[in-house]
C-alpha cells in the first residue's frame, strides 16, 4: 500500500462511526488499553514460566512438557484478546499505529515471538520428552528461550513507545 | 510538609532529567509496564490455583515456589521504575485520584496476601490434589485476581487523567 492510500485509509477509518464513539466516549480506550495489557500480562508471563524451564531455572521437578502444557493455553488463548482490543485501539486512532514504524515493528516481533513458542511446542506435540533427550536438545530448549525472552521484551518495549513516536 | 516533600522530590536532579528528557520517561514505562506484566500474570498463575481454574494437577505449594521469586523481582523492579515515574512529577501524581486509588489497592493486595499466609493457609501442604481447596483460600485468590485487575485499570486511567502521551 502506498503511504497516500494508507493515508487516505486512516482518514477514512478514523471518520467511519464506529471509530467516532470510540474516541469521543472518555472511558472505552484506558479501558480497551486495561484489557490489552492484562492478556499481555498472562501471555509474558506463561512465556516466561516456559523459558525458565527450558533454561533449567524454575520448574526443574516437572518435565519441560508439563510445564509447556500448563502455559502454552495462557500464550494462546489471549491472542484472540489482544488481536481484538489491539484492532479496536487501530480503529480508535488508525493514523497512531499503522502508521507508525514502532508499530510495524513491534508485528514484526510477535510474528517472532510466535513462531519461536511454535518451534517449542511442535516437536512437543510428537515427543513429550524432545526437549530432554539428549544434551543437544537440551541446548536447543536453551537457545529458543534465550531468543523468546528478549523478544517479548522488545514487543512491550515497542507497544509502549508506540505512543511517543508519530506516525510517518 | 507533605507538599515540601513532593516539591524537593520532584526539583532533585534524577526527578527533572526524567521529566525533561525527551528518552528516559519512555523507557523507564516500558520497564515499569514489563515489571507490572509479570507481577499481574505471576500472581495470577497462584490466584488461579487457588481459585481451581487452573494448576489443578500441581500443588499450591510447588506452583507458589515457582512463581513467587519472579512475582518478587518484578515486583521490586515495579516498585523502583514507579517511584521514578512518580518522582518526575510528584506534585501531579499524589493528587491524582487514580494514582491515589491504585496505591490503595496495592495496599490492599498487600494485605490480602500478609492475612493469607498468616492465618489462613493452615493446612496449605495439604493442597496438592485436584480437589478444590478450602473456601477461605478461593476468596483470597479472587479477590487478588480482582485487586489487580483493578490495580491495571487504575494504572492506565492516570496516564489518561495526567498530560501524559497514552
Amino acid at each position: 500500500m502506498t503511504s497516500q492510500s494508507l493515508d487516505s485509509f486512516c482518514s477514512w477509518l478514523a471518520a467511519t462511526s464506529f471509530s467516532q464513539v470510540l474516541q469521543t466516549v472518555g472511558w472505552i480506550i484506558p479501558a480497551v488499553q486495561t484489557v490489552h495489557i492484562l492478556a499481555v500480562a498472562a501471555v509474558v508471563a506463561a512465556a516466561l514460566m516456559i523459558d525458565l524451564r527450558l533454561l533449567g531455572i524454575r520448574g526443574r521437578e516437572q518435565s519441560v512438557a508439563a510445564v509447556a502444557g500448563r502455559f502454552l493455553p495462557f500464550i494462546w488463548w489471549p491472542l484472540p484478546v489482544l488481536l481484538a482490543t489491539g484492532s479496536l485501539l487501530i480503529i480508535a486512532e488508525p493514523a497512531r499505529s499503522l502508521e507508525n514504524p514502532v508499530f510495524i515493528l513491534k508485528m514484526g516481533l510477535l510474528l517472532a515471538a510466535a513462531g519461536i513458542t511454535l518451534a517449542c511446542q511442535i516437536p512437543l506435540r510428537r515427543d513429550a520428552a524432545f526437549w530432554e533427550l539428549s544434551a543437544a536438545r537440551r541446548r536447543a530448549g536453551q537457545l529458543i528461550a534465550c531468543a523468546s525472552i528478549p523478544l517479548w521484551v522488545a514487543i512491550i518495549c515497542a507497544g509502549r513507545w508506540i505512543a511517543y513516536v508519530q506516525g510517518t | 510538609m507533605f507538599e515540601q516533600f513532593l516539591q524537593v522530590l520532584q526539583d532533585t536532579s534524577i526527578a527533572t532529567a526524567i521529566r525533561e528528557g525527551e528518552t528516559l520517561f519512555p523507557w523507564i514505562e516500558c520497564v515499569h509496564v514489563l515489571a507490572l506484566t509479570l507481577v499481574i500474570g505471576s500472581i495470577a498463575i497462584v490466584d488461579l490455583r487457588l481459585v481451581g481454574l487452573a494448576s489443578r494437577d500441581r500443588g499450591v505449594a510447588q506452583t507458589t515456589a515457582s512463581v513467587l521469586p519472579v512475582t518478587w523481582t518484578a515486583f521490586v523492579f515495579a516498585v523502583i521504575t514507579g517511584g521514578l515515574l512518580f518522582a518526575s512529577n510528584a506534585t501531579t501524581y499524589a493528587h491524582n485520584f487514580y494514582f491515589q486509588v491504585k496505591i490503595a489497592l496495592i495496599a490492599l493486595a498487600g494485605l490480602n496476601m500478609a492475612v493469607y499466609h498468616l492465618f489462613l493457609n493452615q493446612g496449605a501442604d495439604a493442597w496438592h490434589t485436584p480437589a478444590l481447596t478450602p473456601m477461605r483460600a478461593r476468596i483470597v485468590g479472587g479477590l487478588s485476581l480482582c485487586l489487580w485487575i483493578a490495580i491495571a485499570a487504575f494504572g492506565r486511567w492516570i496516564g489518561f487523567t495526567i498530560n501524559t502521551p497514552t
